[in-house]
């Protein structure tokens, strides 16, 4: 700092001695400055012609006719060379930054029922993931995208996840060939599995603000596999898809297994068409099979003590899926519909631990459950969009070996108590933009069986940066 | 038996070779392109047009029709500058194929061999829909097209190297009657230069610059932006003082708010076929120009 004083201190001192100086000269001041007003002058007249010429070129060059091929012949050069692309936005080390683009949640909920207690009843819980969250005012997800081809050969993807709760999560981080061979591509990392339609969806896109039940109840929400997906695209004019995945299984209905390895995996085919030049549609089948190993959560018993259950053994499910998008000659622009239903069915067959602080229990378990939902969301105009949708599910029939061989009663299994939760949800969302949505939505849930849940849900969805690409 | 044997070998064989003697592939996201790449490819190329002239190309879906066509080309002919952002990138992505990623030669952006207009300095979303490239509407001026033909016809012969002579000949053969066309064009809009038209959204730039019209209002305030009613009514005020001679709607636009303005200023709505398909005279590039003058020409009288 100190320099820097003095040299202020010094530059001071000299204008100071200059202005001592100054009445010495008090006629060549004037003639100088008259001087240098004529310069001024004279340079402010030259500066306003350049200007004036600048702007007419600039319009010259708006309005100048883009060179004319068409004046003499084409030389066609055989030379493979690609034309030059102008660079897309940023320079120098900035230009291969990759895509980012950050979605922002929010939302209001009115429930009747308190959240604490939500459960899907008849189903064994699936973590998070479940139930309308939490009461009142909340910020939800925040999610942000880095994605960029990597070289000719692969395409990465980042997506994080910020929760209202200030907690983060990786919710796809891959990487995808783009120069296999043959309609084939590798998909590898963790991403959103592609069975059924809604579970690679994310959650910015979904048509209402939370997932349908069967999806919260078999998949807590949605499967995502740490693992690799193969997926081959047949070469025809219709669409048909196939691809395998696996993983290590690690997320809902599986568990991360002790052993070295995999733990499972998914087929799927998809397939779809257009009929006529309005609508569109796809249709698929999926199965999944995983192993769990001391799947555990948290229960009560008959007597309202608490318990400790866990399921090992394999969970095997199936998924049949449908959509169908209608647009007057595919022109979304003014109206479009869209119908898109799911059926999903799991059946799992192992054992059942059942561990209370008296005693520690294990037999027999099997169950085939299954749930759907039907739903669709109908854009009246430009901007607005209206939709409904119903979800049900079946506990299905469950054989627990401690309640069939009497050594406990099935009230020791209330969870797991016979079940039909559905419920019906109406929506209605405002786009300004294609970046800004905000929606309302009204639902009566049953999920819990013994309480209707109404719950009245207000969320904003904001988009920045790059601008997004939705898959079909 | 043996006689058999053979026809299910010749069948086989035949299925085989199929492919090696098939046209060539061609994915265009738009009916304009697709209609350009089928002059200059004739017979040898089979081209799949993504979207039609009554779609708004920056809003469609990535459906598996698409993606399943994207698998199996050879070429795709984009428009570019961003105007399929939405939608081609998961073709491209999920299609499996390596030939018509971009940077490879099967990967042709049209707006990539032109100087585009209204090229922002700055680009912020507060603006509408503007495209940082510029705006990528530019087939509606004839002479683009020229150019993207030279472009194209390169590439074809790059690209389908067997036919290289064939894609030449009829680059020259297209470029001399688009040449003529375009003189005939010129001449016959010559009564329309300097008029005052208004737009619906900025993609009649090209052909206003053209042909020498002044775009004098949009109906969208900025890209991509339907309008209010306020900002309507303001347009009504400020077209009644000084009426263009016509508004100029596409085959994909909506006719709601252009017709209620037009009502109030008095002013005929001209439509136009925006594209290829977009009206029934608009059977091809030629007929697309044909049309359009014809249509603007007719207004005037």
């Amino acid at each position: 700092m100190f320099p820097f004083h003095r040299s202020n201190a010094l530059r001071g001192f000299a204008i100071i001695a200059l202005l001592a100086m100054a009445p010495a000269h008090a006629s060549e001041l004037s003639e100088l400055r008259a001087q240098l007003d004529t310069l001024k002058s004279d340079y402010q007249a030259k500066i306003q012609a350049l200007e004036s010429r600048l702007a007419q070129l600039e319009t010259q060059v708006a309005a100048a006719p883009p060179a004319v091929a068409a004046a003499e012949p084409p030389a066609f050069a055989a030379t493979p060379a690609p034309a030059p692309a102008p660079p897309s936005g940023g320079s120098g080390a900035n230009a291969f930054n990759p895509a980012v683009s950050v979605i922002l949640d929010g939302r209001f909920a009115q429930l009747d029922a308190d959240p604490a207690d939500y459960r899907i009843a008849g189903f064994m819980p699936a973590g998070d993931g479940v139930g309308p969250g939490r009461r009142g005012v909340n910020l939800g997800e925040s999610e942000l995208t880095l994605a960029a081809n990597v070289d000719p050969y692969f395409f990465a993807n980042l997506t994080a996840s910020l929760s209202g709760e200030n907690t983060v999560s990786v919710e796809e981080a891959y990487v995808k060939t783009l120069a296999l061979p043959s309609g084939l591509s590798l998909k590898g990392g963790r991403f959103f599995s592609g069975l059924g339609y809604l579970n690679e969806v994310h959650s910015h896109a979904w048509d209402f603000v939370d997932q349908p039940l069967v999806y919260q109840a078999l998949f807590g929400g949605q499967l995502a596999q740490d693992g690799a997906q193969l997926k081959w695209l047949a070469p025809t004019d219709l669409f048909v898809e196939l691809a395998a995945e696996t993983g290590n299984g690690q997320r809902f209905p599986g568990t991360r297994l002790a052993r070295n390895g995999l733990n499972g995996g998914a087929l799927l085919v998809h397939v779809g068409d257009d009929i006529g030049d309005s609508l569109s549609w796809r249709a698929g089948l999926s199965w999944l099979s995983q192993r769990a190993e001391d799947r555990s959560f948290a229960a009560v018993d008959g007597n309202g003590a608490a318990v400790v259950d866990a399921f090992t053994g394999r969970s095997r499910t199936w998924v049949a899926d449908a959509i169908l998008k209608w647009a007057p000659h595919g022109n979304g622009n003014l109206r479009s519909f869209k119908l898109q239903a799911e059926y999903l069915r799991r059946s799992e067959a192992g054992q059942l631990a059942f561990a209370s602080a008296q005693q520690n229990l294990t037999d027999g378990y099997s169950a085939r459950q299954s749930g759907w939902y039907l739903q669709g969301v109908y854009q009246f105009l430009p901007r607005w969009r209206v939709g409904a949708r119903y979800d049900s599910l079946d506990s299905g029939a469950v054989e627990i070996g401690l309640v069939q061989h009497g050594v406990l009663p099935l009230a020791a299994f209330g969870a797991l108590a016979p079940a039909s939760p559905s419920r019906v949800s109406a929506m209605f969302d405002w786009n300004p933009s294609e970046f800004t949505r905000l929606r309302l939505q009204y639902a009566w849930d049953d999920a819990r069986m013994s309480v209707r849940d109404r719950q009245l849900l207000l969320q904003y969805l904001y988009a920045i940066g790059a601008h997004g690409a939705h898959k079909f | 038996m043996k006689k058999s044997l053979y026809t299910a070998a010749a069948i086989l064989l035949s299925l085989t070779m199929a492919p090696a003697q098939a046209a060539l592939r061609v994915l265009a996201t738009t009916p304009e392109w697709a209609a350009l790449t089928r002059e200059l490819g004739g017979d040898k190329v089979d081209v799949y047009a993504a979207t039609s002239a009554f779609q708004d190309v920056h809003r469609v879906d990535a459906k598996p029709s698409l993606v399943a066509r994207a698998r199996n080309a050879d070429m795709v002919v984009a428009a570019g500058a961003e105007l399929e952002v939405g939608w081609l990138p998961i073709l491209l992505r999920e299609s499996g194929n390596a030939r018509i990623q971009p940077g490879n030669p099967g990967y042709f952006e049209a707006d990539a061999n032109l100087r585009l207009l209204e090229v922002p300095s700055t680009v912020d979303r507060s603006m509408g829909d503007v495209h940082p490239q510029g705006n990528p509407h530019a087939h509606l001026d004839a002479r683009n097209v020229a150019i993207v033909a030279t472009a194209l016809t390169t590439r074809l012969m790059a690209v389908d190297g067997g036919n290289a002579k064939f894609y030449e000949a009829r680059g020259i053969d297209f470029q001399a009657r688009w040449k003529a066309a375009i003189a005939r064009w010129e001449a016959q809009a010559a009564p329309l230069k300097g008029m005052p038209v208004v737009v619906i959204h900025r993609d009649q730039v090209y052909l206003c610059h053209w042909l020498g019209l002044t775009e004098v209002a949009a109906i969208e305030p900025k890209p991509g932006v339907p309008p209010s009613s306020s900002y309507l009514a303001e347009l009504v005020t400020r077209l009644s003082a000084a009426p263009p001679k016509m508004i100029l709607r596409n085959a994909y636009n909506d006719s709601k708010a252009v017709d209620w303005l037009a009502e109030r200023i008095h002013v005929p709505v001209v439509l136009l076929p925006y594209s290829v398909g977009g009206t029934p005279a608009a059977k091809d590039l030629f007929g697309l120009f044909d049309d359009t003058l014809n249509r603007l020409i007719g207004a005037t009288r």
